[in-house]
């Protein structure tokens, strides 16, 4: 565990920062990340990103729960205590399924979105008291952080970041995690 | 500029040929039926797939079983009781003539040889008229289906104008020339209504309604001149808000930069249409559907036709604009045009989906009797098109469209909105037929050549339409932030 050296640009409008990000990729430096105080839209098409894949974890969470509904289900209303749905009494799940699509419905949305927010925060490094890993609070307030790591081209970068609009540079030396 | 081609022009001529020639010989095909023909049918369906498999009888056997549900032998007696006693002038007592018929129907299988003749014949006569009503109620869905389609787009149209939305103008064009078949297409309908006469709508035989209390509880709304009145008034309301809203929409691409009037007139009678649409709309689909089961009644059965007439009317929205586009005359539609097409495919795919269920539902679950009945039919007799359409319009739709990239791949938006149409086509099948034809449904030369009939002469009728007028409305007053549109 070392520390390594970063770049803090900050500037303190959307446009300008987008414009900043095309320069910098434009000359092939690697943006580690960007404090925004609200999100910037296509910023991560900008950043070069990934795409989410939130949606497949998504997809997936709301089988789990139609699964666990339809499991659930069965067991309390046909299994352990077989019910009379609507005077038909069946015993069958299948065949009592109408009644039970609003608890399937209800339960894979809970799932989906439950979890989805659960891996959201997992998968971003937060959880409960955590210390906030904001390098500069007015990046909440109305500032701009852009962060690139420093491999021996300080002075290049600096000058190429004081020429897109930066309001503020400085170099920090940053736990490695 | 679109310009209408020869190609299209004899593609269309050619399908309202065959269609048209398809549908007339399988009419007098069917309509030169006669009972001894039927007759002769029946008795060679029941030496080919023996007693057991014979529907009707199979039905009635189990009528007799104490554990059998009422609903379901009432549900019988009912559209039994329509259809053949009335018509074969049966000397019975009026008032009672519901319970009398229902006990025929249920003691049928009590080996009384005189009842059990006197039903067989009953019963050929009421095939033949199934037989008969088959091409009329054949037309008639495949012209409420196109027509429906016109009029999903006209309120989807009516909707942009009063949100002031500004992603869709580059789209206005299509919309307007797919409402332009609106006029024609609901006049076919209507005309067809009253010309099939009760060949689809039962409650236009007064003798049915002399023998029918319910029906007759309902004439004061359900008779033949207030039924034509109240269709010419749906249609000429429509008709002058897509008249006014093209002519205003024309005059803004004239206008001064500046002036403005024109498209603030299109937002005030679009706000005004919307409000005459959402009853009208109800109105038209209890009419022209749902009277053709006149005891037969749910409340939100307004809205669930709606959901059908958005969800058919935007995905051929999307269908005429990735064409257009092919053909490189919308260059200006970007892929997020059609990526929010394709999120209103989707989306009201999962609404129709959710009114079906809210419908199925409750009446399932309640499961009265005169409720129930027109789910038995359609489970018993329409088993696949009436679950093989919850796979077309909702499960396809909803697993084909959900990724986010595949809604802005052209030839996945075509692949789910033929899926789409075709599962809405089923959808009005399912609501028309059983009332009609009963179980002596098939998706055949009738049907399938009235579906060409009217596709061709919706084809004509809208890219002729497309034809007049520049695609690019270039005077709206949004068109520079649809253009640029991008999420």
């Amino acid at each position: 565990m070392g520390t390594t050296k970063v770049i803090h640009a900050l500037y303190t409008d959307d446009d300008v920062l987008m414009s900043a990000v095309k320069a910098v990729k434009a000359e092939k430096h690697y943006i580690e990340e960007i404090y925004t105080p609200f999100p910037v839209h296509g910023l991560d098409k900008a950043m070069g990103l990934e795409p989410t894949r939130i949606a497949i974890a998504a997809f997936l969470y709301g089988c789990v729960g139609l699964i666990v509904a339809t499991a659930m289900m069965n067991f309390i209303m046909i299994e352990d205590w077989p019910q009379n749905i609507g005077g038909k009494p069946s015993f069958s799940y299948i065949e009592n399924m109408p009644a039970f699509v609003p608890i399937m419905f209800e339960l894979t949305v809970f799932f989906a979105a439950h979890l989805m927010v659960i891996t959201f925060y997992l998968r971003s490094r937060m959880w409960p008291f955590k210390n906030a890993e904001n390098p500069d609070p007015r990046t909440t307030d109305d500032h701009f952080l852009m962060e690139i790591p420093i491999q021996d081209n300080e002075k290049q970068l600096k000058a190429l970041l004081a020429k897109t609009g930066a309001v503020e540079l400085h170099v920090v030396e940053k736990d490695a995690h | 500029m679109y310009k209408l081609s020869k190609r299209l022009i004899i593609t269309a001529i050619t399908l309202i040929i065959v269609g048209a020639t398809g549908w007339v010989s399988s009419y007098t095909a069917l309509h030169h039926l006669s009972l001894e023909d039927v007759k002769a049918m029946l008795a060679d369906e029941h030496a080919h797939h023996g007693a057991a498999a014979y529907h009707s009888e199979d039905s009635h056997n189990k009528a007799d079983h104490a554990s059998h549900d009422t609903a379901h032998d009432d549900g019988k007696a009912h559209a039994a009781m329509i259809h053949s006693v009335h018509k074969a002038g049966h000397p019975e007592d009026a008032g009672h003539h519901h319970e009398d018929h229902h006990n025929t129907s249920t003691h049928d299988g009590e080996n009384h040889p005189k009842e059990a003749n006197h039903h067989d014949d009953q019963h050929a006569e009421h095939v033949l008229h199934q037989m008969h009503n088959r091409p009329y109620a054949a037309l008639y869905v495949a012209a409420f289906f196109f027509m429906m389609i016109s009029l999903g787009v006209l309120a989807f149209y009516g909707i942009q104008y009063a949100a002031q939305a500004g992603w869709s103008p580059v789209l206005f064009r299509v919309m307007e020339a797919i409402t332009y078949y609106l006029l024609p297409g609901a006049l076919i309908v209507l005309a067809i209504g009253l010309w099939a006469d009760d060949h689809i709508f039962i409650w236009m035989d007064p003798e049915v309604v002399a023998h029918d209390k319910l029906i007759q509880g309902k004439s004061g709304w359900l008779n033949k001149t207030w039924f034509a009145i109240r269709g010419l008034i749906f249609i000429a309301g429509w008709s002058l808000y897509r008249y006014f809203s093209r002519k205003f929409s024309l005059a803004q691409d004239l206008a001064d930069v500046n002036d403005n009037s024109n498209f603030k007139k299109n937002f005030q009678i679009s706000a005004a249409f919307l409000v005459f649409y959402i009853y009208t709309e109800s109105m038209m689909s209890w009419d022209w559907i749902m009277s053709v089961d006149p005891h037969w009644f749910s409340t939100l059965f307004g809205w669930y036709v709606f959901a059908s007439m958005f969800v058919s009317g935007i995905t051929v929205i999307a269908l005429i604009t990735i064409y257009l586009k092919g053909k490189g005359l919308m260059d200006f539609v970007n892929d997020s045009h059609l990526h929010d097409l394709a999120k209103f495919m989707f989306g009201i795919s999962v609404f129709w989906t959710y009114l079906w269920f809210s419908q199925f539902m409750l009446i399932w679950y309640a499961n009265i009797p005169e409720e129930v009945t027109y789910f038995v039919t359609r489970i018993e007799d329409y088993n696949l098109p009436f679950f093989g359409m919850l796979i077309l319009n909702f499960i396809f739709p909803f697993l084909v469209l959900m990724n986010s990239d595949y809604k802005r791949v052209p030839w996945f938006i075509v692949m789910a909105g033929i899926v789409i149409l075709f599962g809405h086509y089923i959808d009005v099948f399912n609501m028309i037929m059983p009332a009609t034809v009963g179980d002596r449904w098939f998706i055949g030369l009738p049907e399938l050549s009235a579906v060409a009939l009217f596709l061709g002469l919706f084809l004509l009728i809208v890219f002729y339409a497309l034809s007049k007028a520049p695609l690019l409305p270039k005077g709206n007053p949004f068109i520079k932030e649809s253009e640029q549109f991008h999420y």
